[in-house]
C-alpha cells in the first residue's frame, strides 16, 4: 500500500459554501463542498519536471492501455496509424518504475505487451519494446469492450501498487457483447481501477464511452480527428502520472431523521454519485471519487432535515474524505466540512441563495438540458429540442460557460443568448453534435 | 444671588470647582442656584450637560437626553416639578416635601416566575459524558453537535450569569435566535478617595453584520478594561465612560481586519458591529453612556417615586420622534423602528458616544439592558413593574426575573440585563 506519511503525499482541504439559514418549516439544506488537494506532485509534471518523479519518489502505479483494433479502425487507415502513434506517445510519458501493459481490443482482448499475464516495469528498454510491439497491431474483428476491461483488471491487480489506471480508446459501438455484459464488466471493475475513455472518429456511441468513464471515475472525450490522438494521450497519461492517492471516498454523515436527496460532483464535470453510496457505519455513507493528484473538485450535497423550531441549529451533514483499507478500516485524510441548518425568522437571511449553490444548480441543469435537447432532436421533436437547447444556451451564457456555449452554437443558431432564443441548425456536423453531447457535463466554476 | 455657596465640586456632575465660579466649567450648571444642601433631603439633579459646556477631553459634549420633567421629583430648588402626566392623588412626603406622582399602592407586585431553566441552577453541563440535550441519546462530538440527531448543543454564551459584589447580570439566547450575540461585563473599582465604584457594560451584536457575537464580546471587554484603568486614577466617571466607549469602538473596528473563520461563509460579509450601553455608580453619581439602542432604566426602590429611562436610542424611531415627524406610537409601529442609526464597528459613519450624569436623590436600581428586554417593557413604568421590589438587595435574582419576563413575552431576541443598585450597598451586604 502507499505510505501516505511520505512528505509528497497531498494535503486535502475542504470548504463548505452554503446558506445555512432556513425559514420556519424549511427542510432542504444545500451546500457546495470544495475539495482541494495540494502539496503533492503537479499534474503534467511527469515530463516537464522529471526530477520530481524519480522511481523512488512517485507513488507506485500501474497503467493499462486498451487500444481498439476492430476492423473499422482501418477506415480510414490513418486511424490505426494515429492510434499506434498516440499509444507510443502515452508510453513515452510513463515515468520510470510504473507498471504497464498494452491491450489490443476486438471482440476479444489480446495482450500486446508484455504478454503472459504480466505487467512490464517502465524503463528505456521496456518502453522501446512496447513501441516495437505496437507495430504488430492490425485491424480486424469486432468490439466487446467488456472483455478489454476484464483483462485490464486482471493485469492491473497482479501488481502491488497504489494507483491503478486504464486508458481506453474505441472507434465503434460495442456490438459484440450485450449492454448487460458491458454493465456487468463495469460493475466488476468499479473501484478496482480508474479509467479514462476516448472515442475516436464519429462512429462510436457517446453514452457508452461516457458511461465507461463515469463508472470507472475517469474522464471521457471525443477525438474526432485521429490526428489529435497523440496529444490527447500524452495529456491523459500526464494526468494519470500526477495521481497520488487512489480510492478516495467522500464520506457523508447525516443525523437521525435526515435523508440525503443527492450527492453529485459538479466540477470539473457533473457526475451523479447518489446511487453509488456504500454504507460506512451508522448514518454514514461513502461516495467514490477515484484517485487524486493536485486538483480541486466541487460536490453538491443536498439533504432533507427534520423541521425544527426557529432559533434551533443542527448539523445537517458532516463531510470528510477517507480511503477505505483492504482490512475494512479506513484512513481519514483529515479534511472535514460541516453542513449546518439554522432556522430563523429573518426572511432576508433564509431566502437568499448561496451563489455557489445557485451556480452549480444552473450547471447541472445545463448538462441536463443539452442531453435532453439532443435526445429530442434525434427523436425528431424539433420544438422540444429547440426549447431545451435554447435553455442550455441561456444557462451557458449566464454562467460564463464559454466552452459549452461555443459547442452549442455549432448545433443551434443563437438568436438571443440572454433569453435563450435559438433555431436548430438544418445541417449539423456529426462530430459537433457528439462533441457537445460528450462534453455537456463539463462545468465552469463560479465567476469571481 | 449675593451669597455664593462655597462648593468644592459641581452639584450636578462633581466637576472640581474653583472659588468664584458662577457656572460649572464642565456642565454649565448654574452654581448661583445651589441652595445650602439640606442634610435630610439631597437634591435630584437630572441634567446632562447643556451644549457649550465641554469636558476638556470630550470632543462632543454629552447630549442632553431628556428634560427634567421626564423624571418627576424635585428640582434642585426643592420646588415640585410640574407633573407630565395625569396626577392621581399625589401625597406629599412629610419628610422631604417631595411630591410623588403615584397613587399609594400596596407594596406588592406581581412578579414573573423565574425562568425554570434559571431556577434549576447554573446550566453548566455535567463533565465527562456529554449527552445530547435534544434527543438525550447521542454523544456530543468535538464540534458541539449531537452524533445522533445533529442538534447543536447549548454553548457557553447561550445563558450566562454573573454576580460581582453588589451587582449582577444575566444574558440569555432567547427563544428565537440560534446563538447569543449579546455580551456583558461587570466590574468594581475604587476611586482615588477610597469610595467604591461599580459598573456594568452591555453590548448587543448587530445580527445583520458578520460575527456579531465577537463584536459584542470585544466591545464589552474593552470598555471594562478602560473603566478599570481610568476610574482608580481619578478620571471623572463621565469622561471615563466616554473613553471606554471609544476604546470599545476601536476593539470592534479591529475585528473587521481579521479574517472570518473558515466555518463562517456568510452570503454577505460586512464589518462586525454592536451596540454598547454602560453605567457607572459612585457614591454620589450615576453615569450612563451608550451608542445604539441598548438602554438604561432607573427604578427607585420606593415605587411611589417615578422610574425613568436614562438613554435615548440611536434608532430610526427615536430620530423620527426627535425630529417631530412622527409621534412615538406611530414611530415604534413602523417596521423600521428598530433600525439603529448609531453603532460600534468599522462601518459606522461617525462615532458619537452619548454620556450623561445623574444624581439620584433616593436609592434604587439601574437596569442596563438590550432591546431583548425592553421590547417587552418599553416604558419606564412597565420596566419598573417587572423589577422586583427587593431588586437592590437581590440583583442576580432581579436580573433572572427580568430575563424571564422577556422569555415569557416571546424571547424574540437575545436578552441581557445588568442590575446595579444605587447607592452601592456596603460590601458584605450583597444579595441574600
Amino acid at each position: 500500500m502507499a505510505n501516505f506519511s511520505k512528505s509528497n503525499a497531498p494535503q486535502f482541504s475542504m470548504d463548505v459554501y452554503q446558506n445555512e439559514y432556513l425559514p420556519e418549516g424549511g427542510r432542504e439544506v444545500n451546500a457546495i463542498v470544495t475539495v482541494t488537494s495540494t502539496g503533492g506532485g503537479t499534474i503534467g509534471s511527469a515530463v516537464a519536471a522529471p526530477h520530481l518523479w524519480s522511481a523512488e519518489q512517485g507513488p507506485s502505479a500501474a497503467v493499462a492501455l486498451m487500444v481498439d483494433c476492430s476492423g473499422s479502425m482501418d477506415y480510414p487507415p490513418t486511424k490505426m496509424r494515429n492510434a499506434r502513434d498516440a499509444t507510443a506517445a502515452a508510453i513515452d510519458t510513463l515515468r520510470d518504475g510504473v507498471h504497464f501493459a498494452v491491450i489490443g481490443g476486438t471482440h476479444v482482448a489480446k495482450e500486446v505487451y508484455p504478454g503472459n499475464g504480466r505487467l512490464a516495469v517502465a524503463d528505456a528498454t521496456t518502453r522501446d519494446q512496447a513501441k516495437q510491439a505496437l507495430r504488430k497491431l492490425s485491424a480486424g474483428g469486432g468490439t466487446a469492450i467488456g472483455t478489454w476491461l476484464r483483462l485490464a483488471d486482471r493485469l492491473l491487480s497482479s501488481a502491488e501498487v497504489a494507483i491503478r489506471h486504464g486508458i481506453l480508446l474505441t472507434d465503434g459501438r460495442n456490438e459484440h457483447e450485450s449492454p448487460e455484459d458491458l454493465k456487468a464488466s463495469l460493475d466488476a471493475c468499479a473501484g478496482r481501477f480508474t479509467c479514462d475513455a476516448r472515442g475516436v472518429g464519429t462512429d462510436w456511441e457517446v453514452k457508452e464511452v461516457t458511461g465507461i468513464a463515469s463508472a470507472l471515475l475517469g474522464t471521457s472525450d471525443i477525438v474526432a480527428d485521429p490526428a489529435g490522438l497523440a496529444a490527447d494521450f500524452t495529456q491523459m497519461m500526464e494526468a494519470a502520472m500526477g495521481k497520488e492517492v487512489a480510492d478516495v471516498a467522500l464520506r457523508v454523515w447525516t443525523p437521525v431523521g435526515t435523508t440525503i436527496k443527492f450527492v453529485k460532483q459538479v466540477a470539473p464535470t457533473v457526475e451523479e454519485l447518489t446511487g453509488r453510496r456504500t454504507e460506512a457505519g451508522p448514518r454514514a455513507g461513502d461516495y467514490p471519487t477515484g484517485s487524486w493528484g493536485d486538483e480541486s473538485r466541487d460536490y453538491h450535497v443536498c439533504v432533507e432535515v427534520p423541521v425544527a423550531n426557529i432559533g434551533q441549529e443542527m448539523l445537517a451533514a458532516r463531510v470528510s474524505l477517507v480511503v477505505p483499507q483492504p482490512d475494512g478500516s479506513t484512513q481519514n485524510l483529515g479534511a472535514q466540512g460541516l453542513v449546518r441548518a439554522v432556522w430563523t425568522d429573518d426572511m432576508v437571511a433564509s431566502t437568499s441563495i448561496n451563489p455557489q449553490v445557485a451556480h452549480y444548480t444552473g450547471q447541472a441543469e445545463l448538462a441536463q438540458a443539452i442531453q435532453q435537447g439532443l435526445d429530442l432532436r434525434k427523436a425528431g421533436d424539433i420544438d422540444g429540442a429547440t426549447a431545451k437547447l435554447g435553455r442550455a444556451v441561456q444557462l451557458a451564457n449566464n454562467s460564463g460557460n464559454a466552452d459549452t456555449a461555443k459547442l452549442l452554437s455549432k448545433v443551434v443558431d443563437v438568436v438571443d443568448a440572454t433569453t435563450g432564443t435559438v433555431r436548430l441548425k438544418a445541417k449539423v456536423e456529426e462530430a459537433d453534435e457528439m462533441t457537445l453531447e460528450t462534453r455537456s457535463t463539463k462545468t465552469v466554476r463560479v465567476k469571481k | 444671588m449675593s451669597q455664593m455657596p462655597q462648593l468644592s465640586a459641581c452639584p450636578s456632575c462633581e466637576w472640581p470647582l474653583e472659588s468664584g465660579d458662577r457656572f460649572c466649567g464642565a456642565c454649565g450648571y448654574d452654581l448661583s442656584a445651589v441652595p445650602a444642601r439640606p442634610d435630610d433631603s439631597p437634591t435630584i439633579a437630572m441634567n446632562g450637560a447643556p451644549p457649550g459646556g465641554p469636558w476638556p477631553e470630550v470632543p462632543h459634549p454629552p447630549a442632553e437626553v431628556h428634560l427634567p420633567a421626564d423624571l418627576q421629583g424635585t428640582e434642585s430648588g426643592e420646588h415640585a416639578l410640574p407633573p407630565s402626566g395625569p396626577v392621581v392623588g399625589s401625597p406629599v412626603s412629610p419628610v422631604s416635601g417631595v411630591r410623588f406622582d403615584r397613587s399609594p399602592e400596596p407594596d406588592e407586585y406581581v412578579l414573573q416566575a423565574p425562568d425554570p431553566r434559571v431556577a434549576a441552577g447554573p446550566p453548566t453541563p455535567a463533565e465527562g459524558t456529554k449527552v445530547c440535550v435534544a434527543c438525550r441519546a447521542g454523544r456530543v462530538d468535538d464540534d458541539g453537535y449531537c452524533e445522533n440527531c445533529g442538534h447543536a448543543q447549548p454553548r457557553e454564551r447561550d445563558h450566562m450569569e454573573q454576580e460581582a459584589g453588589p451587582i449582577a447580570a444575566v444574558s440569555d439566547r432567547g427563544l428565537r435566535h440560534h446563538r447569543n450575540e449579546d455580551a456583558f461585563t461587570l466590574g468594581t473599582s475604587v476611586l482615588p478617595d477610597g469610595s467604591p465604584a461599580t459598573f456594568a457594560v452591555v453590548c448587543d451584536g448587530v445580527s445583520s453584520a458578520t460575527r456579531p457575537d465577537d463584536a459584542s464580546l470585544a466591545a464589552s471587554r474593552a470598555a471594562a478594561d478602560a473603566l478599570l484603568a481610568a476610574l482608580p486614577q481619578g478620571t471623572h466617571p463621565q469622561q471615563a465612560m466616554h473613553e471606554a466607549i471609544v476604546s470599545a469602538s476601536r476593539a470592534v473596528n479591529s475585528l473587521a481586519a481579521e479574517p472570518a473563520t473558515a466555518r463562517e461563509h456568510q452570503p454577505h460579509q460586512n464589518a462586525p458591529a454592536c451596540t454598547i450601553v454602560g453605567s457607572i455608580v459612585t457614591p454620589s453619581l450615576l453615569v450612563v453612556g451608550w451608542v445604539g439602542d441598548s438602554r438604561v432604566y432607573w427604578v427607585p426602590t420606593d415605587r411611589s417615586s417615578p422610574p425613568a429611562r436614562l438613554t435615548e436610542d440611536d434608532s430610526w424611531a427615536a430620530q423620527m420622534v426627535a425630529a417631530g415627524l412622527m409621534n412615538e406610537a406611530e414611530a415604534y409601529a413602523d417596521e423600521r423602528a428598530h433600525a439603529i442609526t448609531g453603532w460600534l464597528g468599522a462601518d459606522a459613519y461617525e462615532l458619537d458616544p452619548h454620556t450623561a450624569s445623574f444624581k439620584p436623590d433616593r436609592p434604587g436600581v439601574v437596569v442596563v439592558c438590550t432591546d431583548g428586554l425592553w421590547n417587552y417593557a418599553e416604558a419606564a413604568d412597565e420596566m419598573a413593574e417587572a423589577v422586583p421590589a427587593d431588586a437592590a438587595a437581590r440583583p442576580l435574582h432581579t436580573a433572572r426575573v427580568l430575563v424571564g419576563h422577556a422569555l415569557d413575552g416571546g424571547g424574540h431576541d437575545n436578552v441581557t440585563v445588568a442590575v446595579v443598585p444605587f447607592p452601592t450597598p456596603p460590601q458584605g451586604a450583597g444579595s441574600a
